[in-house]
């Protein structure tokens, strides 16, 4: 038997064998951010325009139950159906996607690449966010418009789909890897947007006690209420900020808890 | 000679500074179904391997014989039950991560880059594997112009035909620089331009940087075309572990008659009948093992008789690695020809 081993010398004698550096964590979140929103272009547009029709919808049949002008019912409205287009996003689509990805292999890929879990989800998530920006200011304006409340703080959405979309899209990046069937992550996601429809353009006021509890586990809550917020003639720009920190720390909470399920849905026996 | 059949062992002793991976008696238990009907499944069944650097080294055996279970074990992606898993002087089992840090793996799935075009999965492949933005879009270049994709390279793979979707895939996969690529099937799908490709940049990397490579396939072809050497699985066991001729040299001086009836053997023929009980059977197909003298006058006697016209083909042929799989005890037919 001739043993072919004359072309080994590219390699020293030496062992171990150094590995290969990892990737750092920004650049391959730019890298998974950077690949994901050109992956959204050619798949997800449809699916945006389903999330803000569906949005749209909602404010035109609330307007038939809920009267016009500077009423809490209206802002609850006007911002619920706005984060319900992020909710959309990030929580159905996201874990819709990431159940698909593991339940087809589609993680060995990324598993087997030196890049830290947190970049494929947050890289992923920040793709999923950002096209989400259109919508969300298409319904805040239409809103806006047909409850004839004040335009001049919408520029808070830019805040809020962040902070709402890293809340939600954790939650989802979980369900979709932590769900044992893909059906199930789809129907998570599903379930958890009925949540976020229900529970957020709902006044809070009109809801029984038990529900409002619900509400406020609900990390969508505290975008809805930090957005209806600056309706007001002057808006309490402390509860704002206060409500948006909330956002901000279930989402770092939830981020981790999604990287942890990725790293256990990566590596699973 | 250096293998015995059906006894799992080690596969060689090469000096332990050439070695690139080992594994030693892993196993790999699978369950299936749920609670009181749940099963277990051996997938690997105490496999020990060395694999040398810069060797091009074939897992061959049929559909469900454990090999990709085994290079999952290898790449850090499953756990084995039991056993230990060395790469390049590193425990695989102890450190998972290590892995991606040492090779690169092409599975046979490609939903993580389905919707991406064809230059930016090779590049965000790059990127993930630590290149900087400048190296990954300079190899992201060359793997496009080595593999001949420039044609389709801003096509997303889902738009592309299963061969050129399997050829990007392994673009990606060998972007950026690793001591040891695992690819699980690459050719499925591709036809004999992208075949020659994927070779000839495989070869490439084993002869410029010492590359080894760890193959997955179920293609006697390609296993005696490519590999230097080859084990032989089946059920979770490796039967065999040699150079392709030295597999072959185990049946040497044996030929394969292979007979397809036009329908119901005529076994009522003596000479049919005498064949009957050492052919191996499948459907209106037999296979008979035969010195050559022998087949020679088998076809005489078969194509001269009253049996011509219940025959539809005959081929004779010298042996291959699946006459090999065969005579090890293999139990299957799964074997690509």
């Amino acid at each position: 038997m001739s043993a072919p081993f004359e072309t080994v010398e590219g390699f020293s004698a030496f062992e171990p064998f150094a590995p290969a550096p990892r990737a750092a964590l920004l650049p391959s979140l730019g890298a998974v951010y950077r690949a994901q929103l050109s992956r959204a272009r050619v798949a997800r547009i449809p699916l945006m325009f389903v999330a803000t029709f569906q949005s749209l919808g909602i404010l035109v049949m609330m307007r038939g139950v809920v009267g016009a002008h500077d009423t809490e019912a209206a802002r609850d409205v006007v911002a619920g159906s706005a984060v319900l287009v992020v909710a959309f996003v990030a929580l159905n689509l996201f874990a819709q996607y990431f159940g698909k990805l593991r339940a087809t292999g589609g993680l060995d890929h990324y598993a087997t690449l030196p890049v830290p879990a947190a970049s494929v989800v947050l890289g992923t998530a920040a793709a999923y966010a950002s096209f989400t920006v259109p919508g969300t200011l298409v319904t805040a304006a239409v809103g806006c418009a047909m409850f004839q409340l004040p335009w001049v703080h919408v520029w808070i959405v830019l805040a809020v789909i962040p902070l709402a979309g890293a809340a939600l899209a954790g939650v989802g990046a979980a369900l979709g890897l932590l769900a044992p069937r893909q059906e199930i992550a789809t129907l998570l996601g599903q379930l958890g947007m009925s949540a976020a429809l229900l529970l957020g353009v709902l006044p809070a006021s009109h809801m029984p006690t038990a529900l409002q509890w619900l509400r406020d586990l609900l990390p969508s809550t505290y975008g809805v209420e930090a957005f209806a917020r600056t309706f007001t003639a002057r808006p309490d720009w402390a509860a704002v900020a206060g409500d948006l920190a909330v956002c901000a720390a279930v989402g770092v909470l939830s981020l981790a808890l999604s990287t942890w399920a990725y790293r256990k849905a990566a590596t699973r026996a | 000679m250096n293998t015995v059949a059906a006894e799992p062992q080690a596969a060689t002793a090469t000096p332990a500074t050439a070695v690139c991976c080992a594994l030693r008696d892993v196993v790999k238990t699978y369950r299936v179904g749920r609670g009181a009907k749940a099963t277990h499944i051996r997938a690997n069944d105490g496999v020990s391997l060395e694999i040398a650097r810069g060797e091009v080294f074939g897992l061959l055996g049929p559909n469900g014989a454990g090999k990709s279970t085994l290079v999952r074990q290898l790449t850090g992606l499953l756990r084995p039950d039991s056993g230990s898993i060395e790469i390049l002087g590193h425990d695989i089992v102890r450190r998972p991560e290590l892995a991606a840090r040492l090779l690169a793996y092409l599975g046979q799935e490609s939903t993580a880059l389905d919707e991406l075009t064809v230059r930016l999965a090779v590049e965000t492949t790059a990127r993930l594997r630590g290149l900087t933005a400048a190296a990954a879009r300079g190899v992201t270049a060359e793997v496009i112009d080595e593999l001949a994709l420039g044609p389709i390279a801003a096509r997303p793979l889902a738009k592309l035909s299963g061969g050129q979707r399997r050829l990007a895939c392994f673009g990606a996969a060998i972007a950026g620089p690793r001591p040891l690529l695992v690819l699980d099937e690459p050719t499925t799908g591709m036809d004999p331009v992208a075949r020659r490709a994927v070779w000839s940049a495989v070869d490439r990397r084993r002869r410029e940087d010492g590359v080894t490579v760890l193959l997955v396939t179920h293609n006697v072809i390609e296993a005696e075309t490519v590999l230097d050497r080859v084990a032989v699985v089946d059920e979770g066991r490796i039967i065999a572990c040699d150079t392709p001729g030295g597999l072959k040299a185990m049946v040497d001086g044996s030929v394969r008659l292979d007979l397809v009836w036009r329908e119901e053997a005529p076994t009522g023929l003596p000479l049919v009948a005498a064949l009957a009980g050492r052919a191996t059977v499948n459907g209106r197909r037999w296979a008979v093992r035969a010195e050559p003298d022998e087949a020679r006058e088998l076809v005489a006697e078969v194509t001269g008789g009253p049996a011509f016209a219940a025959l539809d083909d005959f081929s004779l042929s010298t042996p291959s690695l699946e006459d090999v799989y065969l005579l090890l005890g293999g139990r299957h037919e799964g074997l690509e020809k």
